[in-house]
């Protein structure tokens, strides 16, 4: 439990950490909270000669709605999003998704931009951002650019950041009518992190889905869109019928991860029975 | 005796150091100029080294040392174990690997350096040249010819056969009218104590002293041990059990690292600290359990129990610890529960693997044998169509067959194992419960109800049956000026007995709490005691305490009385003050009391005599002791005493465990609705610290039954190696618990209490997997083992789909 030598490093804005990041390269990484770094580095899994701290950039940490649009800042806390008053009213999905995360350490310290950034298969917020539709805005040497969640996650623990690249910010259409929503987990008996995580983000007129938004975590090598289950919800009525039928496409297509705790077939019946479960809370929230 | 301590919740005197950081741990102990020292380990799990290339770790910065097993294995004996056993085959443990590796995690070299990074950025340096061998791993395939030998000079890897029990057991099951069969499997579990074991040690050339902090529940043993390894004198070692965070048996033995550390030490001239990983914690500090057996029970057609005997291979792990093997026959001796059966026979095989050594967790070998026995009731009770409490009942001795021999040897003290039954039964609304759960099964919902009646023999042990030494030491002082000092032989490690214990002594003694101070684990400091294990503390070390202070208080009785100069008066002893008792006569005829003369110190002087006589406060009575001015004749000053407790046997605590769980039919998950204990550990000194132990234990128990699992991979490699793989419950996994206690005294010891570290361990297993099992019994499950994991849970629902559809 003792990390290689590197130094250390605080930067107190978006452009140092960028040129830091710049000048150091592959042997930079940056700490943002910190919870799956440090443990990483203590195994010596991960070996950075450099560590570039981002935590402490203030301009890093907001929620903001403008123009219909939420902004949350990278290093925005998850316990920051979990008590946000503004969020718990207009998307109470990243709240509720907060509540579901590590324990009161780790939403203490551990950010959004982070959890992104490091894309662990089982973490809670790529199912959250994916359902949310949301950008991850990245900010790299040539200016910024923003990337479709559903492009974001590539494969386990990679994304579509490039080198000299810094997530600044997750950005999404603020959710309008009537909206309902809900982050379901089941929780892997050591690691707390998801077996499975359903988040789920409909928008609903007259009973029939309007559009419907469905992220899913812990069951393959990277958060996914269950487009499937998205299909099968669009301009239908939300009775269980349609639930049950459009969750049964929650794992189409996916290769699903096997641990000591669920097998991959144990997986995909989970994230079906989770989906109907989490799409089944959404539309009693509908309101 | 004063009661204004005992039996009350008083809060522990330890905590406020505890959760505000102050407590000294064995890292928060820093000594100037000390070394840290970072171990190499074997990443196979069954390897020749061919050679061990440290010259490159050597040349790192700030490295002082390197060891390996060539330097050290001639200099420093080997790791002691006490299990003797006939025909036991031992292998030579030596503090590091030399020719071979046994398991992942084997010590290979050490390296000693300025800083902890320095040592181990020289530890990943260092080039072992292995030869793969192949692996034995699973207790039974590794005793079936042609599996690999781990130790090629026994030929086998079976350590030793041990057949134990009494009563013809073939008759037994031959005249039952059915006997069950069933394979029974205690999986191996890692104790995982908060805090990972540490070390820190100095030594002194010029004064040749040794002193060693280390986390451990045995310091005087440890120290003898450690000593006889080194060669060093025990009496110029010293061996200080710091705060300990936690043990439940990892820390009752002497591990390679400590006597290693002790030799470093002497090598350099310099202190040298290693502090346990969390991974290193789980590859080699002791397992527990890991037995795979075979249970056959026999019963007759009113459901009484014939005979049982259990076929069992031990999975002891390559090297043997401090106790290794002598765990299983705890379980061969726990083997009738609390029930009546004539012919009991246990077959234990107990079997080397390429793995981390068993020993001693949390029980040892009593949750297994528990687990066992009750399983066999609930098959017995599943079989006939009967409720499991009935089948129980049956077989219960009566309270008035006590003491109670067993066919596996032993005497019961005391029971009434009814009288918990009832009022768990009654608290938990047993009648209603099964009402309900015939109700919800019409609606498909899976309700299960466990029962556990359980004993487990506590309060270790008359010295006959211990290793090495049963009895346990206290000395009490009463300082000069009044406050009393307690010195405990059983060095607690959490159980909080430096509250119980200073209850005791206020009581006793009639002085405040506070005004007692109970000091252990420093061997320089305490007498030898024999340590906190086997829920034998209070009841053992505890009752040193209380004879300790009988005979302080019969010396402080005779000062008393001759500073009352009460003649043939009798002195007693009340609420902290010695009175003589006067006989009753008018108030003229008192005489005037004469006073001491001069030479008594100031603030001894004594109070006014009262109309019915005279009196002295204990605390007069030491300051008189201490200054000697006045003293009956020939008496010896001070005011001290000390006392080693042998107790005459076990004793035996019991209790009934009901758990009710809910299955979700869709997911297999598995969701408390209820927790009942009732436990019994006779008479109580803290109710707050006996909740609190049966809560911890009921904790680990809900972790052995549904979660925990210690696993190797077919080649040995230890894949739930840290706490994101092996799941320890969580806060939110464990259900409301609602405890309650019958209270059956012991005459083991004077105090009557029983001990009851390890209770929620032994009663909840079994309580919660029968709850899961019968939940799923209208599928037709009857048995199933542990950890029980949703997945199981769900396959065995989704292949009775289509039949109960």
């Amino acid at each position: 439990m003792i990390p290689t030598q590197f130094e250390y490093v605080a930067a107190k804005s978006l452009d140092e950490a960028l040129s830091l990041l710049g000048k150091h390269k592959d042997d930079a990484k940056l700490l943002a909270g910190g919870h799956s770094l440090i443990p990483a580095m203590k195994l010596r899994l991960a070996q950075p000669q450099v560590l570039i701290d981002i935590s402490r950039i203030k301009d890093l940490s907001y929620i903001r709605e403008e123009k219909g649009q939420v902004r949350i800042g990278s290093m925005t806390t998850h316990y920051q999003i979990e008590s946000s008053d503004l969020l718990r009213r207009i998307c109470p999905l990243l709240p509720e998704t907060a509540t579901h995360l590590g324990d009161v350490q780790v939403r203490n310290k551990g950010t959004i931009g982070g959890s992104l950034a490091h894309s662990d298969p089982a973490a809670d917020w790529p199912a959250a951002v994916l359902a949310l539709d949301a950008e991850i805005v990245v900010a790299g040497p040539k200016g910024e650019r923003a990337i479709k969640a559903d492009k974001f996650f590539v494969d386990l623990l990679t994304t579509a950041l490039e080198q000299g690249e810094i997530l600044r910010e997750v950005r999404f259409n603020t959710p309008q009518g009537t909206v309902g929503q809900s982050y379901v987990k089941v929780r892997h008996p050591a690691s707390g992190f998801a077996v499975v995580g359903v988040a789920v983000n409909l928008s609903v007129n007259g009973g029939k889905c309007q559009s419907a938004g469905v992220g899913i975590t812990g069951v393959a090598p990277k958060a996914y869109r269950a487009s499937g289950v998205e299909k099968a919800l669009q301009g239908n009525a939300l009775d269980a019928k349609t639930l049950s039928v459009a969750a049964a496409h929650a794992s189409d297509g996916v290769d699903a991860n096997t641990d000591l705790f669920a097998s991959g077939e144990y997986r995909r019946h989970l994230a079906e029975v989770y989906t109907r479960r989490a799409l089944g809370t959404a539309v009693s929230r509908a309101k | 005796m004063a009661e204004n301590y005992v039996g009350k919740r008083v809060k522990r005197t330890e905590d406020p150091r505890l959760i505000q950081g102050l407590a000294h741990y064995v890292d928060d102990i820093k000594l100037p100029d000390t070394l840290h020292a970072v171990f190499l380990r074997s990443i196979y799990a069954h390897a020749r080294i061919k050679s061990v290339d440290t010259s490159a770790a050597a040349k790192v910065p700030g490295v002082v040392a390197v060891y390996t097993g060539k330097d050290v294995s001639a200099k420093i004996g080997p790791v002691p174990c006490a299990g003797a056993l006939p025909d036991l085959k031992t292998p030579d443990h030596r503090v590091l690997a030399t020719n071979k590796v046994y398991f992942v995690g084997h010590p290979i070299a050490v390296v000693v350096a300025e800083n902890r990074y320095a040592a181990k950025d020289a530890a990943d340096l260092i080039q072992v040249d292995y030869e793969e061998l192949p692996v034995a791993l699973d207790e039974e395939k590794a005793t079936q010819p042609g599996s690999p030998v781990i130790h090629e000079q026994f030929g086998t890897n079976v350590a030793y056969k041990l057949t134990a029990g009494e009563g013809d057991i073939e008759a037994a099951l031959k005249s039952a009218d059915k006997v069950i069969k069933q394979r029974i499997l205690n999986q191996r579990l890692a104790p995982i104590a908060m805090e990972p074991r540490g070390v820190l040690v100095r030594y002194y050339p010029g004064e040749q002293e040794l002193t060693m902090w280390t986390s451990t529940q045995i310091p005087h043993l440890a120290r003898t041990q450690i000593a006889l390894m080194l060669g060093f004198p025990e009496n110029k070692f010293r061996l200080i059990a710091p705060e300990v965070g936690g043990g439940f048996g990892s820390k009752l033995n002497v591990y390679a690292e400590e006597a290693l550390l002790g030799w470093i030490a002497m090598q350099l001239n310099r202190p040298v600290k290693w502090i346990e990983s969390r991974r290193e914690n789980i590859q080699a500090t002791i397992h527990g359990r890991g037995q795979t057996g075979y249970l056959e029970i026999g019963y007759k057609k009113d459901g009484t129990i014939t005979g049982l005997r259990y076929n069992v291979f031990a999975d002891l792990g390559s090297y043997f610890q401090l106790l290794t093997p002598a765990i299983p026959t705890l379980t061969g001796l726990m083997l009738s529960g609390c029930y009546k059966i004539p012919a009991i026979q246990i077959n234990v095989t107990g079997v080397f693997t390429n793995k981390m050594a068993t020993d001693a967790y949390r029980g040892a070998g009593r949750p297994e044998a528990t687990y066992v026995v009750e399983r066999a009731l609930d098959l017995v009770a599943a079989d006939m169509g009967k409720d499991p409490v009935e089948v129980r009942r049956k077989n219960f001795p009566a309270p008035s067959e006590f003491p109670f021999k067993t066919a596996t040897g032993l005497f019961y003290d005391s029971g009434n194992y009814e009288g918990a039954l009832k009022k768990a039964l009654d608290i938990s609304g047993y009648h209603k419960l099964r009402d309900e759960q015939a109700k919800a099964r019409k609606e498909g919902r899976l309700i299960g109800i466990g029962v556990s009646t359980y004993v487990e023999i506590c309060a270790l042990g008359p010295s006959q049956a211990m290793p090495a030494g049963g009895w346990e030491s206290a000395t009490v002082r009463i300082e000069p000026t009044g406050k009393v000092t307690v010195l405990t032989g059983a060095s607690p490690h959490g159980q909080g007995q430096e509250t119980s214990f200073a209850q005791l002594a206020a009581d006793q003694l009639g002085v405040h709490i506070n005004d007692v101070t109970v000091i252990h684990g420093d061997t320089s400091i305490v007498q030898y005691g024999i340590g906190t294990f086997g829920s034998r503390a209070t009841a053992v070390g505890g009752t040193a305490v209380w004879y300790a202070i009988e005979k302080l208080k019969e010396k402080a009785n005779k000062i008393a009385h001759h500073l009352l100069e009460a003649g043939e008066g009798k002195v007693t002893f009340k609420d902290g003050k010695f009175s003589v008792e006067a006989p009753k006569v008018k108030a003229a005829s008192v005489p005037e009391p004469v006073l001491p003369a001069a030479g008594m110190a100031p603030g001894a002087s004594l109070p006014d005599p009262e109309p019915h006589g005279k009196h002295v406060s204990l605390q007069d009575v030491a300051l008189a002791a201490h200054l000697a001015k006045s003293l009956p004749q020939d008496m010896e000053p001070g005011l001290s005493a000390t006392y080693f407790f042998e107790p005459k046997n076990f004793t035996f605590p019991f209790g009934t465990h009901i758990a009710v769980v809910e299955i979700d039919r869709e997911t297999g998950e598995i969701h408390f609705q209820r927790y009942v204990a009732v436990d019994d550990c006779g008479k109580v000194i803290n109710p707050m610290l006996v909740d609190g132990q049966v809560q911890g234990g009921i904790v680990q128990a809900l972790g052995q039954a549904l979660f925990e699992e210690v696993v190797y991979d077919d080649q040995g490699q230890l894949v739930s190696g840290t706490l994101m793989d092996y799941a320890v419950p969580r806060a939110s996994n464990i259900p409301w618990m609602e405890l309650d206690r019958t209270e059956t005294p012991t005459d083991v010891n004077p105090m009557g209490v029983k001990g009851v570290g390890e209770a929620g361990t032994i009663g909840a297993t079994p309580a919660i997997v029968a709850a899961v099992v019968d939940a799923l019994s209208p599928l037709g499950v009857r048995h199933l083992d542990m950890p029980i994991k949703p997945e199981t849970v769900w396959r065995i629902i989704g292949k009775n789909k289509t039949g109960a559809a």
